[in-house]
Parts: structure tokens; C-alpha cells; sequence
């Protein structure tokens, strides 16, 4: 540890001084510290943690009594079974709708407040992607089972298929245009084929992540959020039926793969 | 022969109960989609509503049966605008300018920003560029290969136009029937493909 830390050390000062005021030689430093001593979600996590734990809202409570699917306050292997039939909201839930019930209805926290800015930017951090961080931290390292046995999973799934193949827009694009064939990149960057197991199983199991451009951890409704922005359509609503409609047709397709995230990507 | 009869009977209420279903689910995810999405800087939720083209294309999944590929190619091909002047060739560094960009059209665009041609995204062009996409065919050498006759300027400046017109279900957006491209810019890019002096010519 202490050997890494020096080299890190040894590595970016240099750097940074024969770059001066040099922003891209800045953050070539910085991306080494990075990885050298692990994913920076690492810290989104702890913050996420710390606001499970933490009192808020007008009811001032924390979300220890957040079930978000293996009952209250569990979160050890959740997101590996995320998306999920609710019986209490009687609708199908991604973590971040889930996460927006516990916030409203435990903590008593206005859902506009939540969803008018649920995405961090390089000067805010939103609160749900913090516990997002966290809570799917605590699945690294377990096989994604997602079920498909409630009805209302199973029509899920379909509607979130058709989601994917639906082509509309200036560009006529679908997700599919992309992400149904192996071997494809957009510039130099690969695709994943969605539409077999083992490119769903691949990028699901490392989403969410922190993004090493964008200097930002980065949430599954963020992936769906801008991917629609570059098809050209208009923005989906968070946490709706649509998206999370369509994270359960990726996510089941996903299944027995063993989740990996939080990742960190280019 | 009963039996037979009776199985028939079962199975064909089985189609016809799934079909029946399918329907209920394409219906119920169209509700979705119209509900789902909200108006974001120039992205308006009347994007989401489907032409012809793209609705027949989603229903068979970009494999439509032949006759009715046919009639709407035709019609696709139909509207197709040709520069009034004839002059179907512009300028190829213009051309390869507008290819590199990839902005344009997303709800983080201005109204009335210029939309580049999204070429490289998708496809090889210059040798010079080797950050290509590879949804497309490789476009490199596309003049020297085929020559830039008359005929063939027309079919590239149309297939730019309108890509559909040539194979509906293509991946390849419709850039002059949606008005994303100009006509000066799509004859910029007609010169990038087959104008000799075209770095995609060169070499």
C-alpha cells in the first residue's frame, strides 16, 4: 500500500510541475492516483451510506427501514435482484424508483425535489446517486437473478423489449440500431450486443460507474437517460414504467452473470 | 379423426391467444413510450410518434415482407429533392469537415446549430482518420472504386438524402428528408465520396 502511494506520488508530482497550468496533463495525474489506489465510487459509496444512515426529510428519519426488496433495511444482494415485483406500490421497481418510495414515503422528501435533478454534475451531488453507489456496492461479487415469475415482471420484460426496438426520432434510431450486433463501435468505442446474454451480462454487470471523463459516478438511470439523449429523442421521465421497463429487459438478460459494479469506465 | 380435430382446434385457440396477446403488449408499451418521455430543449415528445417507415421497420424488426418494402422505398425515392442546379458535387474539405462532427439534433443542441454529417461515427472514410465507426461499411475509396459519373453522383446524393429509399430498414438516418442536412452540405459530402482529389480517394 505504502509502495503504491509513493509511486503514485512519485509519478504525479513531476507531472503536474513540468505541466504548470497543463489541465490535460493535470487529470492524466489524477487518473493515475485513481487507479492506483482503487475506484473513486469507492467514495460515492461512503457518501451513500452515510445518507442511508442519516436522518432527513420532514419525518426525519434515515432509510433503515427501506425495503427495497429483501426486506426492511436489507441491502447485502439486492441489486442483484433489482428490477422486482413490489407488492406494496403493486408495480415493478428499478432501485432508483424504489429508492424514490423509501424517499418519500419514509423520509418525507418532495419527489420533485428528488427527480428535478437526479443526476451529479461537476458542482452538485445528488443524494440518490450516492445511494445508489452504495446500495449497489453491497451486490459486487453475486450472480444477477432477476425474477421473471410475477406477471407484472413478465409484461415488464416485454414492454421493456419493445422499448428497445422501437424506432423513432430525426434519426430513426432504436437502442437496437447500436447494440444488436457483435463487434460494432460508434468512433472507437465498442458497443455491446444487448441483445445476446453475453454483451447484457458484460455491460449490465458493470453499470453503474464512475466515468473517468466525466470525472462522476454515474447511475443505471443516467446510462438510459443519456443513451435516449443520443438517439436523438426527448428525455424519459425518471424512474418511470419506460426505463424501468427497459433496465429489467437488460438486467434479466443479464442473468447468472456475476454483478461487478460499481465499474469505472473511460 | 376427432381427437385430431379437437388438437387442431386447441392449438389454433393458442395462436390465436398469444397473437392476441402480443397485440395487448405492443399496445400497452406504445402507451408507455407516449406517456414516458417529456419535451427537453429541442427534443419535443412528438419525436417519439412513428412515420410509416419507422413503424413498419419496428413491427418485422428492420426484416418488412417485400411487396410493402418495395412501395415504400418507391416512396421514400419519390420524395427525394435534387439540387434544382443539377450540380450535384461540392467541396470535398467542406465535405470531410462536416463528416468529423457528430453534433447535432440531441436536447443538449441549440435550435439552429449546425448539425454535422455523423459520418465518421459509423463509417471509415480519409485513411487519415482512424477514429471510425464500424455500424456502416467502410466508405475508403468509394470514388476510386466506382468512378463519379452523373448516375452515380445522383445515387449518392440520394442515398444521403434519404437512405431509406434504397433499403427501408437501414440503420443509416435520412439526413435531407428530415432536414437535418442542407443541400449545399449533402453535395459537400457527395464530393468527400467521390471527388478524385478526396483524401477518401487518395492513396
Amino acid at each position: 500500500m505504502y509502495t503504491r502511494i509513493i509511486l503514485t506520488l512519485a509519478l504525479a508530482i513531476p507531472c503536474l510541475a513540468i505541466a504548470g497550468d497543463d489541465k490535460s496533463a493535470e487529470e492524466i495525474a489524477k487518473y493515475r492516483e485513481m487507479v492506483s489506489d482503487g475506484n473513486p465510487a469507492e467514495l460515492d459509496e461512503m457518501r451513500g451510506e452515510e445518507l442511508w444512515k442519516t436522518a432527513a426529510g420532514t419525518k426525519k428519519a434515515s432509510l433503515e427501514k427501506c425495503d427495497l426488496g429483501k426486506g426492511a433495511g436489507v441491502v447485502k444482494g439486492v441489486y442483484a435482484e433489482l428490477p422486482r415485483y413490489f407488492a406494496d406500490t403493486k408495480r415493478v421497481q428499478d432501485l432508483e424508483s424504489r429508492l424514490l418510495t423509501c424517499m418519500t414515503t419514509l423520509q418525507g422528501i418532495p419527489e420533485a425535489d428528488i427527480t428535478s435533478k437526479p443526476f451529479s454534475t461537476n458542482n452538485y451531488k445528488s443524494d440518490i446517486e450516492g445511494l445508489v453507489a452504495y446500495v449497489v456496492g453491497q451486490s459486487k461479487g453475486m450472480k444477477m437473478a432477476v425474477s421473471l415469475k410475477h406477471p407484472k415482471e413478465k409484461e415488464a420484460y416485454e414492454i421493456g423489449k419493445r422499448i428497445f426496438f422501437y424506432r423513432a426520432g430525426p434519426y430513426d434510431f432504436s437502442c437496437a440500431t447500436c447494440h444488436s450486433e457483435n463487434g460494432r463501435r460508434i468512433r472507437l468505442q465498442d458497443l455491446p450486443n444487448l441483445t445476446t446474454n453475453i454483451g447484457a451480462q458484460r455491460a449490465y454487470t458493470t453499470w453503474p460507474a464512475y466515468r473517468v471523463s466525466q470525472g462522476l459516478f454515474r447511475s443505471f438511470q443516467w446510462r438510459i437517460n443519456d443513451c435516449f439523449r443520443q438517439q436523438r429523442f426527448p428525455e424519459p421521465v425518471f424512474g418511470s414504467e419506460l426505463t424501468v421497463a427497459l433496465t429489467l429487459f437488460l438486467a434479466a438478460n443479464a442473468n447468472d452473470a456475476v454483478y461487478d459494479g460499481p465499474a469505472i469506465k473511460r | 379423426m376427432k381427437k385430431i380435430a379437437l388438437l387442431v382446434m386447441a392449438m389454433s385457440s393458442t395462436i390465436a391467444f398469444a397473437a392476441n396477446k402480443d397485440a395487448a403488449l405492443d399496445a400497452k408499451a406504445l402507451t408507455v413510450i407516449q406517456r414516458d418521455f417529456r419535451d427537453k430543449g429541442i427534443a419535443k415528445v412528438d419525436r417519439v410518434k412513428q412515420d410509416q417507415v419507422q413503424a413498419l421497420c419496428t413491427q418485422y424488426r428492420d426484416h418488412p415482407p417485400h411487396a410493402l418494402q418495395d412501395k415504400l422505398e418507391k416512396e421514400q425515392l419519390a420524395a427525394v429533392k435534387y439540387p434544382a442546379d443539377g450540380k450535384l458535387m461540392g467541396d470535398w474539405k467542406a465535405g470531410e469537415k462536416l463528416a468529423q462532427s457528430g453534433r447535432g439534433l440531441t436536447w443538449t443542441d441549440k435550435e439552429g446549430d449546425v448539425v454535422g454529417g455523423n459520418c465518421y461515427n459509423c463509417h471509415q472514410l480519409s485513411p487519415k482518420e482512424i477514429a471510425y465507426g464500424t455500424i456502416g461499411p467502410s466508405l475508403l475509396h468509394f470514388g476510386k472504386m466506382r468512378g463519379n459519373t452523373p448516375d452515380m453522383q445522383k445515387y449518392v446524393y440520394g442515398r444521403i438524402y434519404n437512405a431509406k429509399a434504397f433499403n427501408l430498414c437501414t440503420n443509416m438516418p435520412r439526413f435531407g428528408h428530415v432536414g437535418a442536412l442542407t443541400e449545399s452540405q449533402i453535395k459537400d459530402l457527395v464530393a468527400l465520396l467521390l471527388d478524385p482529389e478526396s483524401l477518401v480517394n487518395k492513396e
